[in-house]
Formats: structure tokens, sequence, C-alpha cells
């Protein structure tokens, strides 16, 4: 499902339908973790990601009035080079995928998994967790300067 | 075997040994590359915005998988750090793209390879 929602995200021409797969993609992916285990993953994916940054692409899309793409004669450069790049990759990481997949046993988790990440989060990790804040403050800073530049 | 022992055999027997790491590793490959084809391919900048997030989102459930086979956490901080840089870089990027459509009238990135007008 989420291949098809990815898939469809780069096949479709009109923007607005391309977010909206990708909101599909999004919200599988959410299901996955939930079946990782990872229920704080889970839950921050669809309020963060589903919820406020689809909104945000959904909201500059009709605000730039962004019609169907139109169609340019195909960058050669693209033609040439991603193509087979784009395959190299995909070879070589099924390649490693497939190699190593024998050692990669699902550990047990341990209970109350997200009271462990909390205190992870919060005791270990206090010092990036500050630095992203100031991260998001700058960003914010940033987004307002640039938007209302030469508006 | 007291209760905490039962779940967790329970867990280990059941519904996560049915679908083992490489497959949600695989699934995150493909997505990767399914995302630097759309940032190679696509001409709208807003759906090469899309499809760098959809990279973004393979790393996470690499991270969370990886994280889990190796029975650690630290993978899924990464990912909350990571969800927290890829909101910033969205803010960030799509406040760009509105000056650079104002002043292009246009969202094809054929027509934007001039840094000043």
């Amino acid at each position: 499902m989420a291949v098809a929602g990815a898939m469809n995200l780069i096949l479709q021409r009109h923007p607005i339908h391309s977010a909206l797969s990708l909101i599909v993609v999004m919200v599988a992916l959410a299901g996955l973790y939930l079946l990782l285990d990872a229920e704080f993953v889970a839950a921050v994916q669809i309020i963060v990601y589903a919820g406020a940054i689809m909104v945000l692409f959904v909201f500059v899309i009709m605000l730039l009035n962004a019609g169907a793409e139109e169609r340019t004669d195909f960058s050669r450069m693209a033609h040439y080079a991603g193509i087979p790049l784009a395959a190299i990759l995909l070879v070589v990481l099924a390649y490693r995928v497939a190699r190593a997949s024998a050692a990669m046993v699902a550990q047990p988790t341990a209970e109350q998994a997200t009271r462990e990440l909390s205190m992870l989060l919060f005791r270990s990790y206090m010092f990036p967790f500050e630095l992203t804040s100031i991260l998001i403050l700058i960003a914010i800073l940033g987004a307002l300067v640039l938007a209302k530049g030469d508006g | 075997m007291d209760s905490h022992d039962r779940r967790r055999s329970r867990r280990l027997g059941g519904v996560t040994k049915v679908v083992p790491i490489s497959y949600y590793v695989t699934l995150s490959a493909v997505l990767f590359g399914l995302g630097i084809a759309g940032v190679l391919f696509k001409r709208n900048i807003i759906t090469i915005f899309m499809s760098i997030e959809l990279m973004l989102n393979a790393v996470n459930l690499a991270f969370v998988a990886f994280g889990r086979s190796l029975g650690q956490l630290q993978g899924q901080v990464f990912v909350f750090f990571v969800i927290v840089v890829a909101a910033a870089e969205a803010a960030v990027g799509l406040a760009i793209v509105i000056v650079v459509a104002r002043s292009r009238q246009s969202l094809n990135v054929e027509r934007v390879n001039l840094l000043k007008l």
C-alpha cells in the first residue's frame, strides 16, 4: 500500500494528487510503526507528518494555485544519468539486504516502550532536544522573513 | 514464568515474527528509490519537496526497523529528531517556494535557473 501510494506520488501530474497520495504513504507507514511496536513514533508520524506538514503542503499548493505540471522536453541529464543511478542504487541495496537479512531477527522490545523512550529522550538526549527546539525557532523566523520579504 | 515473561514469549512467537525485519528494510529501500526518482524526474518544485519528504520517511522506517532488530530505542529517538528537522525544512522550503513562485510566476524548476532575476 505504501509502495502504491509512492508510485502514485511520482506518476501523478497534478501536485494536489501527489500530496494526497503522500498522505496515504504516511498513514501506511504509521501502521507499520505500530507493527514494529513503536507507538510513539506512529503517533508523531500521524500528528506531525500527516497533520502539520501535509496541511502546509496543501496550503501552499492552493495558495500558489498550482495547475498540472507542464510537459517540458525531458531533461537529458536525468534521462541518461538518473535511471541507471536509481537502478544501481536499488540493486546494491537489495543485495545488501538480501545478504544481511539472515542476521536480523526482531528482538522483543521493552514493555512500556514509550516510557523508556521518554527517559532516553529527556535524560540522555537532553542537549540535542534543546538544540532541535532552537532549530525550530530559527526555521519559524526564517520562514516568516522569507514569506514576508518581498510580498 | 511470570506474566511479564509470558507476554514477551507470546510476542516473540506471535505477529512480530511473521514479518521479518528485512521486509521493512526492503520497503524502505524501495520508497527511497521512488523518492530519488521523483526528485530526478519531476518538474514541479512542490512535488520535488514531497519526494524529499518521502525519502526522509523511508529512512525513518529503516531506523525504526533496525532499532527493533537490535532491541534498542535509540533508533526511535533519532526518528523523532529526523521528524523535527523535516518539519523545519518543510517550513523554510515552502517559504522559499512561495517567494520563488511569486518572482518567477512558475513552479517549473527548469524556469528557475537564475539566482537573481
